[in-house]
């Protein structure tokens, strides 16, 4: 149980991202929401990262990571980067979250954002953000772009292409 | 002066315009806000009852809550949604459960399948199902679970909080602040709710 009473020592574990990774706990590392923060949403880069919060339970979020990974697949050479933050509960990382990331082949990086007080962290992604999931942020040069909503290829490619023009 | 508003609507029209492209769908279906009076409903219960505010004359207010059987953040909220009827219903505010998701998208959620889980987790309170996925819509509700605070005043069901259960879905133990619990604590004692909107993870209704 990964619980969240451990999410002191296990933030800590995501500075270890460089250690030889030896099982995919060790590859898909645990943030607060202040790591999340300043290790994603804060990147201010001419490149383009797609950050994307769903869970494993959540239907729609599953039934849009296709479209998020053929995105990935196809734009990775143009400087697009796939940022997959998980909400599943801690506890569910290696009974969920990893089986789920290895049946699908996911190839985004995928991170476990374990911070129970969302009221706080729900507004700095976005104020328009109800809570729901799917959520988006395309985020590049430093400016962000959210979306409460679930996307299918073709409207995701637009969005992003949209930005690869700037 | 004429003018001067008519130049401030044009560029809020414009303004509001442009954001809604920009944003796609998120934010046309706005719903409530706090202050706005909540329309009555009629929703079929669990026990095959038919269901509206106007049912219950002595009630102070209601706690809204839409739920489902199937989302984890609702499923973690259940023990803490009976604690609440338990708990506010004496005091003139019980808990009214709507499931707004569409059993299409989601067969677990189905009337039958409301009905087992009101059973097997001794539901204290009506358990509706929005069936015709309208009511949520029209309350503005975006996510299981989402919590309408309603008070009764001068007949009408004013919505005085929006949002969240408490500061820690996963996590009852973990829980420091009991915003809903806090805002019923505030009307019972005839105060203004200080803490009016939070915000929780949930899982998207499925229409």
């Amino acid at each position: 149980m990964g619980g969240c009473k451990d999410s002191g020592s296990t933030t800590e574990m995501g500075s270890g991202d460089h250690a030889p990774p030896t099982g995919f706990s060790e590859r898909i590392p645990i943030y607060d929401f202040d790591k999340l923060e300043s290790k994603y949403l804060k990147i201010n880069s001419s490149e383009t990262y797609i950050i994307n919060f769903w869970a494993t339970w959540c239907q729609p979020c599953v039934k849009e990571l296709p479209a998020f990974e053929k995105l990935y697949s196809q734009y990775q050479n143009q400087g697009v980067h796939l940022v997959l933050v998980s909400l599943d509960f801690p506890d569910k990382l290696e009974t969920g979250v990893i089986p789920f990331v290895e049946k699908h082949d996911l190839k985004g990086e995928v991170v476990l954002l374990d911070d129970p007080d969302a009221n706080t962290w729900i507004p700095k992604v976005s104020e328009s953000w109800s809570g729901a999931i799917p959520a988006t942020i395309l985020l590049k040069n430093g400016t962000r772009q959210f979306y409460e909503q679930s996307f299918t290829y073709e409207s995701l490619e637009k969005e992003v292409q949209n930005l690869l023009k700037r | 002066m004429k003018k001067s508003f008519l130049v401030t609507t044009i560029v809020l029209i414009a303004f509001l315009g442009f954001n809604s492209f920009k944003c796609n769908e998120a934010n046309e279906s706005a719903g409530y806000l706090i202050g706005d009076a909540v329309s009555d409903f009629k929703l079929k219960n669990v026990n095959d009852t038919f269901v509206s505010l106007s049912d219950f004359p002595d009630a102070k207010g209601f706690i809204v809550i839409f739920s489902c059987n199937t989302c984890p953040y609702a499923m973690a909220s259940e023990d803490r949604i009976i604690a609440l009827d338990a708990e506010f219903k004496p005091k003139g505010f019980p808990v009214i459960a709507i499931n707004p998701n569409n059993p299409e998208a989601q067969p677990a959620d189905s009337f039958e399948k409301m009905k087992q889980k009101a059973s097997e987790k001794g539901f204290t309170f009506p358990y509706l199902y929005d069936d015709t996925h309208s009511v949520y819509a029209t309350f503005g509700a975006k996510k299981t679970p989402h919590v309408y605070l309603l008070h009764k005043e001068q007949g009408k069901n004013i919505v005085k909080y929006i949002g969240a259960i408490d500061d820690n879905v996963r996590d009852a133990d973990g829980v420091k602040d009991r915003f809903l619990a806090n805002a019923l604590y505030e009307l019972l004692e005839g105060k203004e709710v200080t803490v009016k909107e939070t915000k929780a993870i949930g899982c998207g209704i499925k229409s």
